[in-house]
C-alpha cells in the first residue's frame, strides 16, 4: 500500500511533464522472448521499464516472455538480479528478443581504473574486482572488511576487536621499510586522506559499506602508476552504488542485530594457585601482600553485547535526475566495558546528465557523524596481570573511587605497580565525536568542437574535525575525563600535588582536489586498431589544525588547574600537483598496449627533488583470439599480460617541512632558567635537502584465464617489485645536522611474489547456484641495502618495540633478510625439554653468550595466503562462507614473555602480579626477552563467516523482496599457536584487544 | 572549414587554458610552516632576544630532552626519550661502570655498564654520543650565527656558546677519546663525512677556546645563575690540565694547579655550610648555591625530564625507603653502591654490626637463629640454620647467649638446636614452644639475645640501633632491608643505597613536582676544585702549597665532620687518599669514573670491586674499556672514523 501511494505521488509530481508528452504519442506493442545468453534457457521474472517513466513497465513471464505497449522511440531498460542491465532502443520494432549477459566476471563488463572505466577484456594490468555480491557477511563497519580475503596478493587483517577498529592492508606485501605500506583509497575518484583523525579509530569508519557498489584492487605499477608518487603500495578504488537513468523508485532496508561475545582469556593462575605459589616461593613479608579474594579480572573488565545496524537508502530517477539516498545508523558495543562506536552517516548520489547526454554530472556527498567511547587498552593487559587475590573495590573505602589500589608504606598509590584495570577503563572517560564529510562534483563533457574529445573535471573535498566546528552544523569534541579520585592520575594528596585528568583536543583535516582530463577516442577502421588517450592535471592541498590542552583535574584556591600537563596547538599543510596522461592502443583486438605517464610534484621536497616521473608500459596479448586457438571452444579467455612501471612514495611520516631548516620554540614545560627568569627555548631541526621520492619498480606477468563457458576463470601472476631509494630514518654522521637520525633515501627492498586464483561456477541450473572462488598467494621480500655505505658487520635497524624493559625490540631490519626478522637468542632445553634459564646456543662458537650470538629468525609476514569462499543459491535459499588461511606467520609471544617470570610476581615496591599459566612451560625467574622460546610459528585457518539466508518475494503485497539472514562471524581457528590469537598485525602479540565472536540476524527489505 | 579552424582553435585555447591553471598552481608546491610555533632559519635570528631564546636551548641541551617536556619532542633519535638526557647518560657513563653504583634494570645494553663489558652497538653509549654530538652540532649553528653581529650581548652569548661545545668536546675526549669526529662553525650542516681528529689536537683545540673565551665571559657573581662565567672555564680548563696525561701522555699539573688557584682566589665561590642542601629541590638558593660553579639546572614544572636529577633520585629510592621523604612520587628501584665502595665510604670503619657474630673459640655448644632477617643483616641466606648466626652456651648449661644483629625492623626468626631444622623453636612473649610460630623481633638493631633451654625462655634487649651514625655527613647510605652484598644484580634489596639526591627542599618540603625534581645538578662545584688543587700540588705542581692543600680538604671535612675531629695532616695527604676523598665528596655526581682512570684503576686488575668484569668478588677487564667505543651507528655512517682499539 506504502508503496503504492509513493508511486503515485511521484507520479503526480515528478513525472507529469513527461506523462504528457509521452501519450501524446501513438503507441506500438512490443513484445519478445529473454534468454540466458551463455545458456539460451529462458528467464522468467526480468523487469523492464520504459527509461524516463519508471511507473511503465512489466516482467517476463514464466516462459521468459513478454509484452509492453510503448512509443516507437521509447527505450526499455532489461534489468535481472546477476545480470547485466541493458538497455535497448525500440525503434519501431514490435519484436525485441533479448539475451542477458551474466555480470559475474563478464569481459565486457566496466572495471574502474584511475581516470576511467575499462572493459575487463582489454585491462592490461593486475587488478583485483570484487563486486557487491561478493562482498563479506557479517557485522561490517568498515570498507576494507568486505574485501578481506578475497583477493590474492591482498591481506586485511583487523587491527584489533575494538568496536569500529580498522584493519592494515597490505597489498602484495607493501614495499617501503619505514614510510607508509598503505593502499591508497579512492573513492568515486577523490583521494582520501589516510591518515585518521583524532578520537577516530578508523580512518576509512566513515564510509558508510552498505554504499559501496564495487571495490578495485589495482595491484602492479602499470595499473597504478597513473597515481604516481602514491601508487607503490597499491590502490584500492571505491565506486559507490548510484541511481540510473529510467530508475524505477528502490526502497531498501538493511538491519543487522548482533550479539558478541569474548569467550577467550589468557590462561592466567587462579585465586588460589596463585595463593600457593606466593607461599611457596617467596618470603611472608611477600606473602603478606595477598588478599583472599577470588576476582577474575578478564570476566571483570569483558562482557558480551548486542550490536546493531540500520540502513535505508532510496534510489530512483527525478525527472531526469538519477538519484540515491541513503541513511545509516550503526550502533556497536566493544566487549571491552565502555568502549563502543556508534556511527550516523548519510549520503546524496545524484548522477544527472544533460544536453543530449554529452554532458555527464556526478554529484556524490557523503557524511559521518561518529561517537565513540575509548577503553583504555591497557586495562586488557593489566587484568591479565592483576593479583586475583584482591578484590574489585573495598568495602567500606571510598578514597580512589572505591577501587583496590596497591598502596606504598605512606598510604599513596605505587606509581610503578599496576592500576586496578577496572578502574582504568570506568574511571577513564575518554570520549570523541567526529565529523567526516567528502564530496565531489564530476562533469563528463564530450566537446561538441572537437569530435571523440571528452573533458573531465572533478573537484572534491574531504573535510574531517573532531572539537571544532568546521562543517558549522553540529558541535563534535574529543575530550578525556579522570576525576580526582582515580589512583592511575595521582600525584600525591597535597594541595599543590595534581589529580586526575581532564584533556580536550582539537584536530581537523581538510584536503581539497582538483582534477581536469581530456580524453580522446578513436577507431583506427583503417589499420584495425582502437586508440583511447587520456591528459589530465591533478592539484590537491591538504591541510591538518589541531590542539591538545591537558591539565589536572583538582583546582587551587583561584579556581585553575593545579597543573597544565599540556597546551599546544599546531598546523600544517601541504600540497601534490600533478599531470599525468595515458594511452591505450589495440590492434586488431587482440594487441593490447598501455603506457601512462605521470609528473608528481609535492611540497614535502626541495625544489630541486620535488618532482618524480612515474612511467608504466603494459601489453597484453587475448591468445584466444588467434587463428591455432579459435577452434578450442572450451576455451573462451587466455590473455597473457607483461607489465612494467615505476611508482613513488612519499608519504615518509616525518611532518611536511623534511628538507626546510626551522626551528621549534618549547613547550613551558621544556623551557630553561637563566636567574629566576624561565626562557622559551628554540630548536633547529634536523633536515635533508637531497630527500626525494622513494621508487618502487614493478615488473609482473599474469595470464587471466577463463574456460567452459566462463564457468571456471581467474588469473596467474607473478611479479619481483624492487623500491630504491627507500624512505628510511638513519644514523647522521654524528656533527652534521642538528639529529642523530634523519629521513633520507638509503636502502633498497625487493619483494616477490605469485599469486593464483579460480573461482568456479559449479553449479548454475534455473534453481540452484554454486560458485567456488578460491585464492593462494606466495610472498617473499628481502632487504638488499640500508646503509650509504655496504658494511657486512652492520647488524641493521632494530624495531619491533616489545613490552618489558624501557626500548626492548624484537625485530630487526638488515640487509638480506626480510623486514622486521625476529632476532633472537637460540634457546636451550635441558633432559625434560624446559627451556633454561639465561642458556643459549653460542652460534658464533666463540666462547662467549654475547649478542653477537643473535640469530635473525622468520618474520611476521606469512609464507602464504590462502581464501576461500563460496556462495551456494537454491531457490529462495542462499548460504555463504568465507575462510582465510596464512602460513609461516610468526608471532613473539610478548604476553608470556613479559608476564610468566617468576621474579615479576613480586616487587620491592610491595605488590603482586600474576603470571599467566605459560610460567609452567617456561619457569623462569627472571625476563629472558630475547630467548627464540618465545617465538612461535602462527600459522592458522580462520573460518571468518558462515551465512545462510532465505528470501521471500512480493512478501504481504508490499515488499517486493525480502531477504532474512543468519551469519557467524569469526567461527573458529585452527592453530598451533600458544597465545589467544594467531593474527596479529607487525608479529608481537601484547594483550590484543580480543576479537569477538559474532552471531548476526541480518534483514533486508526492498520496497 | 570554418568549422574545423572553429574546433582546432577552440581546442588549442582549452588546452592553453588548462595548463594556464596547472602552472600557475606549481607554485603552491613552495610551501613554509603555518603553524607558530615553527619559525624558519631566515626569520629566527632577528634581534637579540631571539639569540637568547637558542642560546637557552644550548643550556636546555643539557638539562631537558626535548620541545615538550617530559617527553614527546625529543632531540635525539633511536633511543627512550628519557635515557637520552645529557646528565642522565653523563652520570650512566662516569658512575655505574665503576664501584659508586650497580643498576637493577634490565634495559638493553644498560646491564653491560654493571661490568664493564659494552660494545660498539650499545644503546647508552649510542645516546651519550649522539647528545654530546647534538649540543655541538647546535653550539656550531649558533656561533655561526653569532659571528655575524657586533651587539656586545650577543658576543657575550657567543663566548657561552664556545664554553659549552668546550665542554660537551671534552666529554667526547674523556669518554670516546681523542679520534672522534671534529665539526667547527666553518662546517656546513647536510650530508658530508666529517674528518676525525686526534687527542692532541682535540686537547690543544678545547684548551684555546676555553682560554679565548675566558676572558669574555663575565667574572663570576656578574651573570645570571645558570649561565656560563669565566670561573666555569677556569674549572673546566683546570680538569682538562689534571687529565691530561691521559689524554695526550703529557703532564699539565701546573696549569691545573694555576686554574684552580683561579677559581678559588679570584671568583667569590664559597662553600656551602651544609654539604647535603647541595642536592636538595632548594639548591639554588644563594647560601647553597655560591658553592656551584656551574649548574644544570632543573625544575619540576618549567624544566620537565625523566633524565637528570628527576632519574637520579627516582633511581636510588625503592625497597623500604618512603618515597616521600625524598619529594618524589615513588621510586624506580634502580640504583645501589658496592660493598667495595661502602669500604671507602666508611672511612672510620664504624661497623654497622653487619654479620656481627659471637665468638665461640672454646667450642662450647651452640643453638642457631634463622630468619628472614639473615640475608640483610650480614648473614647470607635467610631462613638457612646452616648460615645463621650462633648463641653459645659459655657455661655448657643449656642457657645461651650471644648478639645478633637484625637489619630490617619486625623481622622473623626461630631458634634450631642443629644447623638444620630437626629440632626448632619458636612461640612468643618470652616464652619458648617446639616448632611454635615465628618470634618477631622490633626495631632493626644489635641484639643481646638469650635462650634458657631449661626454662624453655628467651630474652631479647635492643643494644643499639641498626642506622649506624656516621662521623661523616656525606656517607648517606640506607640499609634498611638492603644486604651489603651484591649476589644478582637485579636484586633492588642487595647492596646499600644512597640517600644523598633528593626533591625536598632544606626546610623539609617537597619541590614543586613530585614526579618532576627541582633539584640543579652541580656539573661543577668549589669542592672539587679544592681536591683538584690538593690532587696537583701532590703530583708536584709547580707553586703548590701542601699546606693550602690541607687547609682545603681540611675545610671540606670539617664541613662533613661539623668539627676538626676529621681533619687530616699533611702526612695523611697522599694520592691514596686523595682518590678516595674525592668517592667521599663527589660520589654520584658523575666524575668517578674518570677520576679512576687517572689513577689507573678504572680498568685491568689493580683495583677490583664487586661485579667489575661480571663476577661478584670482581675481576679485572681490558684496557679497552679505559673509553667507549664510537658507535657503530657513526661507524656505519662516517667511513673517515676508526673504531677505537679493543671493539
Amino acid at each position: 500500500m506504502k508503496r503504492k501511494l509513493i508511486l503515485m505521488l511521484v507520479m503526480v509530481f515528478g513525472f507529469s511533464a513527461f506523462a504528457v508528452s509521452a501519450f501524446a504519442q501513438s503507441q506500438i506493442t512490443v513484445s519478445g522472448t529473454v534468454t540466458e545468453a551463455e545458456t539460451g534457457n529462458t528467464l522468467p521474472g526480468v523487469n523492464i521499464v520504459v527509461q524516463g517513466q519508471p511507473d511503465r513497465g512489466t516482467a517476463t513471464n514464466l516462459n521468459g516472455e513478454y509484452s509492453i505497449t510503448v512509443e516507437p522511440d521509447a527505450v526499455l531498460i532489461f534489468s535481472y538480479l546477476g545480470f547485466i542491465r541493458q538497455e535497448i532502443a525500440v525503434n519501431g520494432r514490435e519484436t525485441i528478443n533479448v539475451q542477458m549477459q551474466s555480470d559475474v566476471e563478464a569481459l565486457d563488463e566496466l572495471v574502474v581504473i584511475g581516470y576511467g572505466v575499462q572493459e575487463r577484456g582489454d585491462n592490461t594490468g593486475s587488478v583485483n574486482v570484487i563486486s557487491s555480491r561478493d562482498f563479506n557477511e557479517g557485522a561490517i563497519t568498515s570498507p576494507e572488511e568486505l574485501f578481506q580475503g578475497r583477493a590474492a596478493g591482498v591481506t586485511v587483517t583487523s587491527n584489533s576487536g575494538a568496536p569500529g577498529a580498522g584493519a592494515t592492508i597490505r597489498i602484495r606485501g607493501g614495499s617501503s621499510l619505514s614510510a607508509s605500506n598503505n593502499p591508497l583509497f579512492v573513492v568515486d575518484g577523490l583521494p582520501l586522506e589516510e591518515s585518521g583523525i583524532s578520537g577516530m579509530r578508523n580512518p576509512l569508519n566513515s564510509i558508510n559499506p552498505n554504499d559501496i557498489e564495487s571495490i578495485t584492487v589495482l595491484k602492479d605499477a602499470s595499473a597504478t602508476a597513473i597515481y604516481g608518487s602514491r601508487a607503490s603500495n597499491g590502490v584500492v578504488l571505491i565506486t559507490t552504488k548510484r541511481g540510473e537513468q529510467g530508475q524505477p523508485l528502490q526502497v531498501n532496508y538493511t538491519g543487522r542485530y548482533a550479539y558478541q561475545t569474548n569467550n577467550d582469556r589468557v590462561d592466567v593462575l587462579g585465586s588460589g594457585e596463585f595463593q600457593s605459589l606466593v607461599n611457596e616461593r617467596f618470603s611472608e613479608s611477600v606473602a603478606s601482600n595477598l588478599g583472599s579474594d577470588t576476582t577474575n579480572w578478564q570476566d571483570q573488565v569483558f562482557r558480551d553485547v548486542f550490536s546493531q545496524d540500520h540502513n535505508i537508502s532510496v534510489t530512483n530517477s527525478y525527472k531526469n535526475i538519477p538519484y540515491r539516498v541513503s541513511l545509516g545508523f550503526s550502533g556497536n558495543q566493544g566487549v571491552l566495558k565502555t568502549s563502543y562506536n556508534d556511527r550516523i552517516s548519510g549520503s546524496i548520489a545524484l548522477n544527472p546528465s544533460f544536453l543530449d547526454n554529452s554532458l555527464r554530472t556526478e554529484l556524490n556527498f557523503r557524511g559521518s557523524r561518529i561517537n565513540n567511547r575509548f577503553a583504555d587498552g591497557g586495562a586488557i593487559g593489566t587484568a591479565v596481570s592483576f593479583d586475583p587475590t584482591q578484590p574489585v573495590h573495598v568495602e567500606g573505602n571510598n578514597q580512589f573511587g572505591g577501587y583496590f589500589t596497591w598502596l606504598d608504606g605512606d598510604g599513596s598509590p605505587i606509581p610503578i605497580a599496576p592500576a586496578n584495570p577496572l578502574a582504568l577503563i570506568e574511571q577513564r572517560n575518554d570520549e570523541s565525536t567526529v565529523h567526516r564529510a567528502l564530496g565531489n562534483i564530476k562533469l563528463d563533457y564530450d566537446l561538441p568542437v572537437a569530435e571523440n574529445i571528452t573533458a573531465t573535471l572533478n573537484a572534491g573535498f574531504d573535510y574531517s574535525d573532531v572539537g571544532t566546528d568546521v562543517l558549522g552544523i553540529l558541535n563534535s569534541s574529543g575530550k578525556v575525563r579522570v576525576p580526582e579520585n582515580a589512583a592511575f592520575a595521582w600525584t600525591g594528596g597535597g594541595d599543590d600535588n595534581a589529580r586526575g585528568n581532564l584533556t580536550d583536543y582539537t584536530q581537523s583535516k581538510e584536503n581539497e582536489l582538483l582534477d581536469f582530463y581530456l580524453n580522446y577516442t578513436k577507431d583506427l577502421e583503417d589499420y584495425d586498431s582502437n586508440l583511447d588517450l587520456t591528459l589530465g592535471y591533478s592539484w590537491e592541498h591538504h591541510e591538518e589544525r589541531g590542539s591538545n590542552f591537558s591539565r589536572s583535574a583538582n583546582t587551587d584556591l583561584d579556581g585553575n588547574p593545579v597543573d597544565v600537563f599540556n597546551d599546544t596547538n599546531y598546523a600544517t599543510e601541504y600540497y601534490i600537483v600533478s599531470f599525468f596522461g595515458r594511452a591505450n592502443y589495440s590492434f586488431k583486438d587482440k594487441y593490447l598496449l598501455t603506457a601512462t605517464l605521470r609528473n608528481d610534484g609535492t611540497s614535502r621536497f626541495s625544489e630541486d627533488n620535488r618532482w618524480g616521473l612515474f612511467p608504466s608500459f603494459a601489453l597484453a596479448w587475448k591468445l584466444n583470439e588467434e587463428n591455432f586457438l579459435q577452434d578450442t571452444d572450451w576455451l573462451s579467455e587466455l590473455k597473457l599480460r607483461l607489465g612494467y612501471g615505476v611508482t613513488g612514495q612519499q608519504r615518509i611520516g616525518q611532518g611536511n617541512y623534511p628538507y626546510l631548516p626551522v626551528y621549534t620554540s618549547s613547550e613551558p614545560t621544556a623551557r630553561y632558567s637563566f636567574g629566576n627568569r624561565f626562557i622559551t627555548t628554540l630548536r633547529p631541526e634536523g633536515y635533508n635537502v637531497d630527500l626525494k621520492w622513494e621508487e618502487t619498480t614493478t615488473y609482473n606477468i599474469g595470464v587471466d584465464y577463463s574456460i567452459l563457458d566462463e564457468r571456471f576463470f581467474g588469473s596467474v601472476e607473478a611479479f619481483y617489485r624492487e623500491t630504491e631509494d627507500l624512505l628510511n630514518v638513519v644514523p647522521v654522521p654524528a656533527g652534521t645536522n642538528f639529529t642523530n637520525r634523519i629521513l633520507s633515501n638509503v636502502g633498497n627492498l625487493e619483494v616477490q611474489g605469485l599469486e593464483f586464483d579460480i573461482t568456479g561456477r559449479l553449479i548454475s541450473t534455473e534453481n540452484t547456484f554454486m560458485q567456488v572462488s578460491f585464492n593462494a598467494t606466495y610472498t617473499q621480500d628481502e632487504i638488499t641495502k640500508l646503509t650509504t655505505v655496504d658494511d657486512p658487520s652492520f647488524i641493521g635497524v632494530e624495531t619491533g618495540g616489545i613490552a618489558g624493559g624501557v626500548g626492548n625490540t624484537i625485530q630487526v631490519h638488515s640487509v638480506g633478510h626480510p623486514r622486521n626478522s625476529f632476532f633472537v637468542f637460540e634457546q636451550v632445553y635441558n633432559n625434560e625439554g624446559l627451556p633454561v634459564e639465561g642458556l643459549y646456543v653460542d652460534r658464533n662458537g666463540d666462547g662467549l653468550i654475547n649478542d653477537n650470538d643473535k640469530y635473525r629468525l622468520e618474520s611476521p609476514n606469512p609464507d602464504l595466503t590462502f581464501g576461500i569462499s563460496s556462495r551456494f543459491e537454491h531457490k529462495n535459499w542462499d548460504a555463504s562462507f568465507a575462510a582465510r588461511a596464512n602460513v609461516g606467520n610468526y608471532v613473539y609471544n610478548n604476553v608470556a614473555s613479559n608476564n610468566a617470570i617468576f621474579s615479576q610476581i613480586t616487587n620491592t615496591t610491595g605488590f603482586l602480579t600474576n603470571p599467566t599459566s605459560y610460567i609452567f612451560d617456561a619457569p623462569f625467574q627472571n625476563a629472558q626477552y630475547r630467548s627464540d622460546h618465545y617465538l612461535e610459528d602462527a600459522s592458522f585457518i580462520r573460518l571468518d563467516n558462515v551465512s545462510i539466508g532465505y528470501t521471500v518475494e512480493n512478501f504481504l503485497d508490499v515488499v517486493s523482496s525480502l531477504r532474512i539472514s543468519g551469519t557467524v562471524q569469526n567461527v573458529f581457528t585452527l592453530t598451533e599457536y600458544s597465545g589467544q590469537d594467531p593474527e596479529v598485525f607487525g608479529g608481537i602479540d601484547n594483550n590484543l584487544y580480543p576479537r569477538p565472536r559474532t552471531f548476526l540476524l541480518g534483514l533486508n527489505l526492498n520496497f | 572549414m570554418l568549422n574545423t579552424k572553429f574546433r582546432i582553435l577552440a581546442a588549442f585555447a582549452l588546452l592553453a587554458m588548462v595548463f594556464g591553471i596547472a602552472v600557475s598552481c606549481t607554485g603552491d608546491l613552495s610551501t613554509t610552516p603555518i603553524d607558530d610555533n615553527i619559525t624558519t632559519s631566515a626569520n629566527v635570528y632577528e634581534s637579540p632576544d631571539d639569540f637568547e631564546q637558542v642560546l637557552a636551548k644550548l643550556y636546555a641541551g643539557f638539562s631537558v630532552t626535548g620541545q615538550q617536556g617530559p617527553a614527546g619532542n625529543a632531540d635525539i633519535q633511536g633511543i627512550d626519550e628519557g635515557f637520552s638526557s645529557y646528565i642522565r647518560q653523563l652520570w650512566v657513563h662516569q658512575t655505574l661502570p665503576t664501584e659508586e653504583a650497580i643498576v637493577a634494570w634490565n634495559d638493553p645494553g644498560l646491564p653491560d655498564f654493571n661490568f664493564q663489558s659494552w660494545g660498539s652497538s650499545n644503546d647508552f653509549v649510542m645516546g651519550m654520543y649522539s647528545r654530546i654530538y647534538y649540543e655541538i652540532a647546535l653550539t656550531n649553528e649558533f656561533i655561526r650565527e653569532a659571528q655575524q653581529r657586533d651587539e656586545a650581548v650577543i658576543q657575550q652569548y657567543l663566548a657561552e656558546a664556545r664554553f659549552l661545545r668546550a665542554l660537551s668536546y671534552w666529554h667526547g675526549l674523556d669518554m670516546f677519546g681523542g679520534n672522534i669526529p671534529f665539526v667547527t662553525e666553518e662546517d656546513p650542516i647536510g650530508a658530508y663525512q666529517p674528518e676525525p681528529t686526534n687527542a692532541d689536537d682535540l686537547f690543544a683545540y678545547i684548551e684555546s677556546e676555553l682560554l679565548a673565551v675566558a676572558d669574555e665571559l663575565p667574572a663570576a657573581g656578574s651573570v645570571e645563575y645558570g649561565r656560563a662565567s669565566r670561573g666555569a672555564a677556569w674549572t673546566l680548563l683546570a680538569k682538562l690540565y689534571l687529565n691530561s696525561e691521559v689524554y695526550t701522555g703529557t703532564q699539565r699539573y701546573d696549569e691545573a694547579l694555576t686554574y684552580a688557584q683561579n677559581v678559588i682566589d679570584q671568583s667569590g665561590y664559597q662553600l656551602a655550610d651544609n654539604y647535603d642542601h647541595l642536592f636538595m629541590a632548594d639548591n639554588d638558593r644563594p647560601e647553597v648555591s655560591r658553592e656551584i660553579i656551574f649548574p644544570i639546572r632543573f625544575d619540576g614544572d618549567n624544566m620537565q625530564t625523566y633524565g637528570g636529577t628527576n632519574f637520579i633520585i627516582h633511581a636510588q629510592i625503592g625497597g623500604n625507603m618512603s618515597a616521600g621523604d625524598f619529594g618524589m612520587d615513588g621510586g624506580w628501584a634502580g640504583h645501589r653502591v658496592t660493598p667495595d665502595f661502602i669500604e671507602i665510604l666508611n672511612e672510620n670503619k664504624v661497623d654497622p654490626f653487619l654479620g656481627t657474630t659471637t665468638e665461640n673459640p672454646d667450642g662450647d655448644p651452640e643453638i642457631y637463629v634463622p630468619g628472614g632477617y639473615q640475608a640483610a643483616s650480614g648473614y647470607t641466606t635467610n631462613w638457612t640454620p646452616a648460615e645463621a648466626p650462633p648463641l653459645v652456651s659459655d657455661d655448657q648449661n643449656n642457657v645461651y647467649t650471644g648478639q645478633v644483629y637484625f637489619a630490617i625492623a619486625g623481622a622473623e626468626f626461630k631458634f634450631t638446636a642443629e644447623r638444620n631444622w630437626n629440632a626448632n623453636w619458636g612461640g612468643a612473649n618470652g616464652t619458648l614452644v617446639p616448632d611454635g610460630s615465628n618470634l618477631v623481633i622490633g626495631d632493626a638493631g644489635l641484639y643481646d639475645i638469650t635462650v634458657d633451654l631449661n626454662t624453655m625462655t628467651y630474652t631479647v634487649t635492643l643494644i643499639e640501633a641498626s642506622a649506624p651514625e656516621f662521623a661523616d655527613s656525606r656517607t648517606n647510605i640506607f640499609t634498611d632491608g638492603q644486604s651489603l652484598e651484591i649476589e644478582s644484580v637485579q636484586d633492588f634489596n642487595q647492596g646499600y643505597t644512597l640517600t644523598k639526591w633528593s626533591n625536598m627542599t632544606s626546610t623539609g618540603q617537597p619541590g614543586k613536582n613530585l614526579q618532576f625534581a627541582d633539584t640543579d645538578f652541580p656539573m661543577f662545584r668549589l669542592a672539587d676544585v679544592y681536591l683538584i688543587y690538593a690532587e696537583a700540588t701532590v703530583r708536584g705542581a709547580t707553586g703548590g702549597d701542601i699546606n693550602r692543600a690541607v687547609d682545603l680538604v681540611n675545610e671540606l671535612r670539617e664541613r662533613a665532620y661539623g668539627d676538626a675531629s676529621g681533619n687530616i695532616t699533611t702526612g695523611d695527604l697522599n694520592l691514596d687518599f686523595i682518590i678516595d676523598e674525592r668517592a667521599r665528596e663527589l660520589h654520584w655526581e658523575a666524575h668517578r669514573r674518570t677520576d679512576l682512570r687517572r689513577f689507573g684503576q678504572f680498568t685491568g686488575g689493580d683495583y677490583v670491586w664487586s661485579w667489575k668484569g661480571e663476577t661478584q668478588e670482581g675481576a679485572p677487564t681490558a684496557e679497552t674499556f679505559d673509553i667507549f667505543p664510537i658507535p657503530s651507528t657513526d661507524i656505519n655512517s662516517n667511513l673517515n672514523l676508526t673504531q677505537n682499539p679493543g671493539y
